[in-house]
């Protein structure tokens, strides 16, 4: 027992100290951080103000004020847009476009209550961004919008009520055994659980890989016989399998460690104090505000990245971190116990690949249905798949966030520690035999009898 | 002399062949003894299941008088044929650690292995990593640490592979100074130059089978031929004319007045004898009788066991 602590030990600190651990120990957090931080904060950037000349020869977006006779504009402006009415021709204003500040021509033709909306056209420098874009489009179509309804007389409050009490969202609420509700959200649940399946898939994949090499290593530098007069094949292999299992554990720990300091350090700097309350008002006001009449609200852009990432609060996150961990590990030291047999069989890197597609199969497999089960998570392919130990890692994180009972859970569990255990057992049985064996190539027949070789 | 190691009756099978066939060994304690065999003979089988790395089909092995079990490990100390080391791995760390594995505490091991860095003058390379080192420089390390733990019986398997002729006789000398310290050697090669020079007692193994033990100098004394060189100055005719009926004239070169001819004794006949009968016609400058080297009777031994046209195709 000393010793496999001893294997252990070794394999931990020799790929800690790596430097390639460190670089993605450090790494890792960065892009994870980015990948959250950047959007939100690409979005809350105040972008330069945006100076458009409108050319409006159908006069709906402006008037001649009976004041000083010059034209005012209509269409509501905000801190990144800025519209001037300058009273120019189309073929002027084109002409002198560079000689002028303005970042962009706005083109209303003269028919446009008779299908002249199509003739709307922005003439830029450079291109505007989709923000703008889609303010100057959602405010004029609803000018437009207006006055069609004003010359037929229909009143408009006829039409904004009508239309605010048959909008709605359909409200999906998990009522649990204990009776209390839990609003869920389909969108984040496929979302979450696609995230954990593919780094579940990644991270297995990865050490998995991690642990072939390093016996395909001890083999190949006919170190493993001098080890082996020592302790037995069994103990090497377990102890390098538990060693890299808790590297990647130490690895998974420093992420979520590093991820939360960074994004927290960048919610407190670079979004500027923009905590989650902030965001989920303002996604309050976004859903109200997607109506078309809701036009008060205009001033409030809508963004996706800011109203999902709200959403992550409704989701039983340290649930989620516990089984992710669980199944990380368990799926893992199943999968490695045949990475391992399969690094003792061969002699070099090359002969691996007969041996890899079999045993990557029901990984890569139980990722492709990952999509059917979101579709239908308590269906009974998502059942089954997330029993069976070699798919039960992948379908079970896509499951999770939907919500799975206890005993499910309690099931899958059991049957991937007892799958791990069984393929570890198979696995010992073919790596004794296969990391003394050189010089000869291994089919899967020869694999077969090595099951039954006596000690 | 009380046997170190008893291996009895031994069988070792896979699939398709029989690696050992009810093989029986007794080591004599603080003796050198020499395993040989033609390659693919069994005796890689034979040293993996002394370190309990494999396990007999059947047959028992004992261990200073006791079945070998795991606890023996730590007075068993292990050079493969084909060894390595973790080759990014520094070679003190990596010596301390292999040290550990045979159950010697972190401290002890880091003293001892300092004193034979000191005999080898290679602290220097202490915080080197593997790869950095030469061949030869490697196997010393891997000399080192087999014989950290000072085991009671030391299994090396051709244990001058990649040292130069210096360094060779360096690690011979160790073995020797272990020897008279009490360590048991097993000793596997196929320099039978060195096999006379170290062997106090040899196995031979062919073909799974063990075909020759005991004492390298009985054997060899059990091996002679009755043949006798004689050096001389003379007529090679009359020389022959002499031998009469005592012996049957065998090898023979002449170099003008100079002779040098090998004689066959017939049975019943004494080397005095055969002297007196070429005394009168020959000047003689040495007489002596040919003992075979182990090199002959590996090859005797072994081609009598194999006949022609039935190599041996199995792999180790």
């Amino acid at each position: 027992m000393n010793k496999i602590l001893l294997i252990i030990k070794r394999e931990y600190l020799s790929r800690v100290r790596k430097k390639s651990f460190i670089l993605m120990t450090i790494l890792g957090p960065v892009l994870m951080a980015g990948i959250l931080v950047v959007p939100i904060w690409l979005s809350l950037q105040k972008s330069e103000k945006q100076k458009i000349e409108v050319v409006d020869e159908s006069y709906q977006f402006s008037y001649i004020s009976s004041k000083d006779g010059l034209r005012k504009g209509l269409i509501p402006e905000n801190e990144s847009v800025h519209f001037d009415y300058p009273e120019i021709k189309i073929e002027d204003a084109r002409a002198g476009f560079y000689d002028t500040d303005y970042d962009a021509i706005l083109y209303v033709p003269r028919n446009l209550l008779n299908g002249g909306q199509l003739g709307i056209s922005l003439f830029y420098k450079k291109q505007l961004s989709n923000s703008v874009q889609e303010h100057i489009r959602t405010n004029m179509s609803k000018m437009i919008y207006e006055v069609m309804l004003a010359q037929n007389k229909v009143d408009m409050n006829v039409i904004k009520d009508a239309k605010d009490k048959s909008t709605f969202e359909l409200k999906t609420i998990q009522l649990d055994e204990t009776g209390k509700d839990k609003e869920t959200n389909t969108a984040v649940n496929v979302g979450i659980g696609f995230a954990c399946a593919i780094a579940i898939y990644f991270l297995i994949f990865f050490y998995g890989a991690q642990v072939m090499r390093g016996v395909m290593e001890e083999k190949t530098s006919r170190i493993v016989e001098v080890i082996l007069s020592s302790v037995k094949p069994f103990q090497l292999m377990m102890g390098k399998i538990i060693g890299v299992a808790m590297v990647g554990l130490t690895q998974f720990i420093l992420w979520v460690i590093l991820t939360t300091s960074i994004y927290s350090i960048a919610a407190a700097t670079v979004l500027k104090g923009m905590d989650i309350k902030r965001v989920q008002q303002k996604e309050e006001v976004i859903r109200i505000s997607q109506d078309l009449n809701a036009s008060q609200m205009g001033k409030i852009e809508h963004n996706p990245v800011v109203e999902l990432w709200s959403k992550f609060e409704n989701v039983n996150m340290p649930e989620i971190l516990i089984c992710f961990v669980l199944y990380f590990l368990a799926g893992y030291l199943l999968y490695s116990a045949l990475f391992a047999a399969i690094g003792s069989a061969v002699d070099n890197e090359a002969e691996t690949n007969q041996f890899m597609l079999p045993v990557t199969i029901p990984l890569v497999f139980s990722f492709m249905i990952a999509q059917f089960v979101t579709q239908d998570p308590q269906g009974s392919l998502a059942f089954w798949f997330s029993m069976i130990p070699l798919t039960s890692p992948v379908v079970m994180m896509v499951r999770l966030p939907f919500g799975v009972p206890m005993w499910e859970l309690a099931l899958s569990v059991s049957l991937l520690i007892g799958g791990f255990i069984a393929t570890t057992w198979l696995a010992g049985r073919i790596y004794r035999t296969g990391i003394l064996m050189y010089g000869k190539k291994v089919s899967w027949k020869e694999l077969g009898k090595w099951l039954f070789y006596k000690g | 002399m009380p046997s170190i190691l008893s291996a009895q009756n031994i069988v070792k099978r896979y699939a398709a062949h029989t690696a050992l066939d009810n093989v029986s060994l007794e080591i004599p304690a603080q003796s050198i003894f020499g395993l040989l065999g033609p390659n693919g003979a069994g005796k890689t089988s034979l040293i993996r299941i002394i370190n309990q790395i494999t396990g007999p089909d059947s047959g028992t092995v004992l261990f200073e008088g006791q079945k070998l079990s795991p606890h023996h490990i730590e007075n068993i100390g292990y050079l493969p044929e084909e060894r390595g080391l973790y080759k990014k791995m520094e070679v003190g760390e990596q010596a301390l650690y292999l040290a550990q594995l045979k159950g010697m505490p972190k401290a002890e091991a880091k003293k001892k292995l300092k004193q034979w860095f000191d005999k080898f003058d290679m602290n220097a390379w202490w915080n080197k990593k593997v790869e950095e080192l030469s061949k030869g420089m490697q196997q010393k390390v891997q000399f080192i640490v087999t014989v950290l733990h000072e085991p009671k019986l030391l299994i090396l398997d051709e244990p001058f592979s990649g040292f130069d002729p210096i360094n060779a006789n360096l690690i011979k000398n160790e073995i020797l100074s272990l020897k008279e310290k009490g360590s048991t050697i097993l000793f596997s090669t196929h320099n039978m130059g060195s096999v006379e020079e170290l062997c106090d007692h040899i196995a031979l193994i062919n073909r799974s089978k063990k075909i020759l033990d005991g004492p390298v100098k009985e054997i060899r004394k059990n091996h002679k031929s009755n043949t006798y060189e004689i050096e001389f100055s003379g007529n090679m005719m009359g020389f022959t004319n002499s031998l009469w009926t005592f012996g049957k004239l065998g090898e023979h070169k002449m170099d003008g007045e100079y002779c040098k001819a090998q004689v066959v004794l017939t049975p019943g006949t004494t080397a005095n004898q055969l002297l007196e009968s070429i005394l009168p016609v020959a000047q003689i400058y040495s007489f002596r009788e040919i003992i075979p080297s182990m090199n002959d009777i590996f090859i005797s031994k072994v081609n009598a066991e194999n006949p022609l046209g039935t190599k041996s195709n199995f792999t180790e």
